[in-house]
């Protein structure tokens, strides 16, 4: 393209190439340039193993948390599917009076999904082989326990708040001491929670703003030591775009090898933790594998990182390439 | 092919560089631009090149205003002018041909088209032998050829230099301007911006004189050619006068 002079055009357009032709060498070109960029990070490995590694870093930390988090979650989940109502029946209940309440129970059929009779001989024995107690119980003269109507509400109860009023319903039953519901210290476990969600948040934002930061300033420096070759450029009539471009594509690469090596940390860790988790869940004799690092999370990583590094890169370039005139 | 229509330029902080300066150099036209250091040689190139503005007044290249030309336009612009430059301005750390080759890939040719334009400036500069060395390798001379090769390999309707001989003896000088020559000969416009005045007098073209800002000979009126009362300048067995004679600088 000629402004000052009409007809003037190089070879180039001589030949007239198609549009597909013209992608495809646009695309062509814009490989080059990423290789290009890549190969200059190649050059310095040392600063560049530097930045990557403060990158890699800086993403590994909410991404762990992230996945803590989450693993958290997924526990939990588990639970308050479980929720149960416990009914204590007062101490003197007979067994007919037990079996006349759970007949009562059991035909509260929209609330209630089922109802079990635990009778206080199997519930000793249970108590025996779960609790490791076996042989103290054996010195009790007579057995302690009560009745125990264990309930599961229908879906719908199972929140906290329905799940309460049905409890007081069920109290109000006769020869029903009292009711359990195990769900106080649910809600505080959520509470919880939800705090460390709240803070792998802050934490997340914190990190990728200084990832924003420091490729910003690298692309920055990058720039400056290239202060004479851009301004050589921008002589031979080279558009502020094509000088940027590089630029990107190293913010682009930063972005892309701190997400790999994030992921790669993240991936130990979790290796490292697992075992310690493996042995906390055989205490509960459960078994329990940290999940979530799939390749859906490194995709994800990867798409933050590289964004997070193009956004910095767009910055610095954005400023300092306009800033560069030849004089 | 440039024309300059009352042209000032003050710098920021209040320095006067051009005042008033009027000229016209003709398409197919090659002239030198002549003056002292600080005189406003480098600052017309500059307007020229768009790496200024003027204050007041039109600067036309090819009938087309360079104050209508926005600042996303002028890379294009710089596309159409060559420009040789007495530091060179070469990439150090690129091989002869990657910097002859930057205005090429910058146009977007194909690399086809690049091997071909780049071997054939190099070989017009005497060059081509050296094609794959650094510019550090090189001579002042030759760095400066690769400099002509890169302004001259896109082919440009217009050339300028400023001080392209600044570093060079006379007889590398003088290989360079004949350099011009031939591209002038060619149909390139070429304007050369020079204080060496044994080199102006030797080449007899048209030349614009500047003094303080001011356009005290444009080179077109019968005018008493300031160079002409040192007539010995003209004598080509003379050594080249690289210096200002002591009249033109009183």
């Amino acid at each position: 393209m000629s402004l000052l002079f009409n007809g003037r055009t190089g070879d180039k357009t001589t030949r007239r190439v198609g549009f597909f032709q013209r992608v495809v060498m646009g695309g062509i070109n814009h490989l080059r340039q990423a290789l290009a960029s890549l190969g200059e990070l190649w050059r310095s490995p040392l600063a560049t193993f530097m930045t990557i590694g403060v990158l890699g870093l800086s993403i590994t930390l909410p991404s762990t948390l992230y996945l803590m988090v989450k693993n958290t979650e997924k526990v939990t989940a588990g639970w308050e599917e479980a929720g149960e109502i416990s009914l204590y029946l007062q101490s003197g209940t007979t067994e007919q009076q037990a079996k006349q309440l759970l007949v009562a129970v059991s035909l509260m059929t929209s609330k209630i999904d089922d109802a079990r009779l635990i009778p206080p001989d199997i519930a000793l024995e249970e108590f025996e082989t779960l609790s490791g107690l076996g042989d103290s119980l054996a010195y009790l003269d007579k057995n302690p326990l009560p009745y125990v109507l264990l309930i599961t509400p229908k879906a719908e109860y199972l929140q906290p708040e329905p799940a309460r009023r049905l409890l007081k319903e069920l109290e109000q039953q006769s020869v029903v001491d009292f009711g359990k519901l195990d769900i106080e210290w649910l809600e505080k476990l959520y509470a919880i929670v939800s705090i460390a969600k709240d803070i792998v948040w802050i934490v997340a934002i914190l990190l990728c703003v200084s990832v924003v930061l420091i490729i910003g300033n690298t692309i920055r420096l990058n720039i400056l030591s290239q202060r004479e070759e851009i301004a050589v450029m921008k002589l031979v009539g080279a558009t502020d775009n094509f000088i940027r471009f590089p630029f990107l594509y190293t913010g682009f690469w930063y972005g892309f090898l701190g997400g790999l090596l994030a992921w790669m940390l993240v991936a130990f860790l979790l290796w490292w933790i697992q075992s310690g988790v493996e042995n906390l869940a055989g205490l509960y004799q459960a078994e329990f594998t940290i999940s979530g690092l799939d390749m859906q999370a490194l995709g994800v990583i990867l798409l933050i990182s590289i964004s997070l590094g193009l956004i910095g890169s767009l910055i610095s370039v954005q400023k300092h390439i306009k800033e560069i005139e030849p004089s | 092919m440039i024309k300059f229509d009352r042209v000032s330029k003050t710098y920021p902080g209040g320095q006067q560089a051009l005042q008033q300066v009027d000229f016209h150099i003709e398409p197919g036209e090659m002239a030198f631009l002549t003056g002292h250091s600080g005189a406003g040689k480098s600052t017309i190139l500059k307007l020229i090149s768009l790496m200024a503005r003027p204050s007041v007044g039109n600067v036309l290249i090819n009938g087309h205003n360079l104050n209508d030309i926005k600042l996303s336009q002028v890379p294009y612009i710089r596309r159409d002018i060559g420009m040789i430059f007495q530091s060179h301005q070469l990439l150090m750390d690129k091989t002869v041909f990657d910097n002859v080759a930057l205005p090429l890939v910058i146009e977007g040719y194909s690399r086809k088209q690049i091997q071909k334009r780049v071997s054939a400036a190099l070989d017009m500069v005497g060059l081509l032998h050296k094609i794959q060395q650094l510019p550090l390798a090189l001579s002042g001379g030759e760095q400066q050829r690769v400099g002509i090769a890169r302004a001259v390999v896109n082919r440009p309707p217009l050339l300028l230099a400023d001080e392209p001989t600044g570093n060079l003896d006379p007889k590398l000088s003088m290989e360079i301007m004949q350099l011009f020559e031939d591209f002038n000969q060619a149909g390139v416009s070429v304007f050369v911006a020079t204080h060496d005045l044994g080199l102006i007098a030797r080449m007899k073209y048209r030349t614009l004189t500047i003094k303080q800002g001011r356009m005290i000979d444009d080179g077109l009126n019968d005018q008493q050619d300031p160079l002409a009362e040192a007539p010995d300048l003209h004598d080509p067995n003379m050594p080249p006068v690289t210096k200002l004679p002591p009249k033109y600088t009183s």
